[in-house]
């Protein structure tokens, strides 16, 4: 019964998004929301590593860039259709997360997150090398027809956003309340201890980078059919980077429902401000708020709200 | 005599250059009390996490129950039965004491799977923490305890692993008379319960009552071995303790 309600509110948000796109309305409406989505599997997988396990990951640009680029080269090889393009970028990132949870998660610390910035700034100068996906140039790639009965293919991509970022939320909702999640908050509050308490560390970290890598491949995967024009400064855009940890900070990093919040909220101040002032005021925004919110609110709109109706609810 | 429970074999640490521990043996019984002192610096903490996993060790071997677990990580060594408390208490400070418990009821305690209803976790975590005497403070968060509820939150966490060994890290340091005395009690009520229990303490009144075996380890090595009252009446104890 417990689990139904959030699977039955999953979807009906998806079916909402698809009722919304049936009355029309502004392009453009649909084209801001695909980011603000985007961002909300991106800030959710984040969380899983960074709120839930305790490890800062500034790398979240490689692992959404790696998912536009696993994209990009399926699409020039085999015109492969979208759900396999996201299947695959999200397989590419989660195992790029293995990998560099092995190579780096015995690192404590600050030191983890160092090597995740590394990470991103190698990957980077290898797309940058790499011709078959244009190099520094970008690449353009061609849209399919828009399908089934949605006006436009940015329509489409939008409820498929909305989709993945339901998934993402459900998953990141069945961690938090399932016996790893426990494991992972143990990690997080005290290592050694949790070593000792029977919580077998390393197997739960490389399985947290590995479903966060995942995630976050998957939020970048559409990305080549959204903009069209992929190359490796978009991309790898330090946007993501700062966004995807900010946005949980602002909302709440100890439950799924944070990085939701901080992400619907802060991805919309960004739209409207890009927008009504300026598209360079982006990360001008996110520092404000997030200083701000460290020294507020260090618990986030969640811990907030929890002081102020007192209840401990999820 | 009791079976042997855990058998240290000749383990040695080094940190760098600085050998903390060389060639250390020693043997507890089943059900045995068992206290391990030393002075400050003596290798104590270091023999303790070598044989919980927390380090590994450069030579030598440990066993348990006759099986050879050196090398395992600590989470293993844990499930298989020894648990062990901290000098420093360690918390798991998002989470009420009751939570606290749960993690090694889950994890670790063999008999559980991972898909045990969560109202027999927390029903069993509050049957430990009323023989702990922590029972009033289940919902509260755990760092919002004072110094012997923290001691005996780290007993209790240990409890909840199952083990057949608990190592108790200077559980009393710090704590009032009356404090140690309660801690004390906590102790031989585990051990009736048949579960061995290697006890190291600075303070002597508690160790000594509470021991039926005692090591002495100086400097990495170990100096002496025997009843409370061999030891006490051991020149190199004497020696090690207060010089010459």
């Amino acid at each position: 019964m417990k689990r139904a309600v959030p699977l039955a509110t999953g979807l009906g948000v998806v079916v909402v998004a698809l009722l919304l796109t049936r009355l029309g309305g502004n392009p453009y409406y649909y084209f801001a929301a695909y980011v603000i989505f985007q961002y909300v599997v991106l800030a959710t997988a984040w969380n899983i590593l960074g709120g839930y396990t305790g490890y800062v990951n500034f790398g979240s640009a490689a692992f959404f860039a790696l998912g536009a680029y696993t994209a990009v080269v399926l699409i020039l090889q085999f015109k492969a259709p979208l759900p396999v393009l996201i299947l695959a970028g999200g397989l590419v990132a989660g195992f790029l997360g293995l990998g560099i949870g092995y190579l780096t998660l015995r690192l404590r610390g600050v030191f983890f997150s160092i090597a995740t910035l590394a990470l991103a700034v190698v990957l980077q100068t290898m797309v940058v090398n790499w011709e078959y996906v244009g190099g520094a140039r970008g690449i353009n790639v061609v849209r399919p027809a828009a399908i089934l009965w949605f006006r436009t293919y940015v329509e489409f991509l939008f409820v498929v956003m909305v989709l993945l970022a339901v998934v993402s939320a459900t998953v990141a909702w069945w961690l938090q309340h399932s016996w790893i999640g426990r494991g992972l908050a143990a990690i997080r509050d005290n290592e050694e201890a949790a070593e000792c308490m029977g919580v077998p560390t390393l197997r739960l970290k490389l399985f947290a980078t590995t479903v966060s890598g995942f995630l976050m491949g998957v939020a970048g995967a559409p990305f080549p059919y959204y903009v069209t024009l992929v190359e490796p400064a978009s991309a790898f855009d330090l946007n993501y980077a700062v966004n995807s940890l900010a946005m949980p900070m602002i909302g709440g990093t100890t439950t799924w429902v944070g990085p939701v919040i901080g992400a619907v909220l802060l991805g919309t101040a960004q739209q409207v401000a890009t927008v009504t002032i300026s598209s360079a005021l982006n990360l001008l925004i996110v520092g404000v708020v997030l200083v701000a919110f460290v020294i507020l609110a260090p618990q986030g709109i969640v811990g907030l709200a929890r002081k102020v109706w007192g209840g401990r609810a999820t | 005599m009791a079976g042997t429970l855990l058998d240290v074999q000749n383990v040695t640490k080094r940190f760098g250059g600085f050998t903390a521990l060389n060639e250390v043996n020693l043997q507890v019984h089943e059900g045995e009390r068992f206290g391990l002192i030393g002075p400050n610096g003596s290798g104590k903490t270091t023999l303790i996490n070598c044989v919980s996993g927390s380090l590994p060790n450069d030579g030598g071997r440990v066993l348990f129950q006759g099986r050879d677990i050196t090398g395992l990580p600590a989470h293993q060594r844990t499930r298989l039965g020894i648990a062990r408390t901290f000098q420093i208490p360690k918390p798991f400070p998002s989470m009420t004491v009751l939570q606290n418990l749960c993690i090694p009821l889950e994890y670790a305690a063999p008999a559980r799977s991972h898909g045990a209803p969560r109202d027999d976790v927390a029903a069993e975590a509050m049957e430990i923490l009323r023989l702990i005497g922590l029972q009033a403070k289940a919902d509260v968060p755990s760092i919002g305890l004072n110094q012997i509820e923290m001691r005996k939150l780290e007993l209790a966490r240990a409890m909840a692993a199952k083990p057949r060994l608990l190592i108790s890290d200077e559980a009393m340091a710090g704590l009032s008379s009356a404090e140690v005395d309660d801690i004390l009690a906590n102790l031989f009520a585990l051990n009736e319960r048949g579960i061995t229990i290697i006890m190291i303490e600075h303070i002597m009144r508690a160790v000594m009552r509470f021991s039926e075996r005692i090591i002495v380890l100086d400097a990495g090595e170990k100096i002496a071995e025997g009843t409370p009252d061999q030891i006490l009446h051991n020149p190199a104890v004497e020696k090690a303790y207060l010089g010459e």
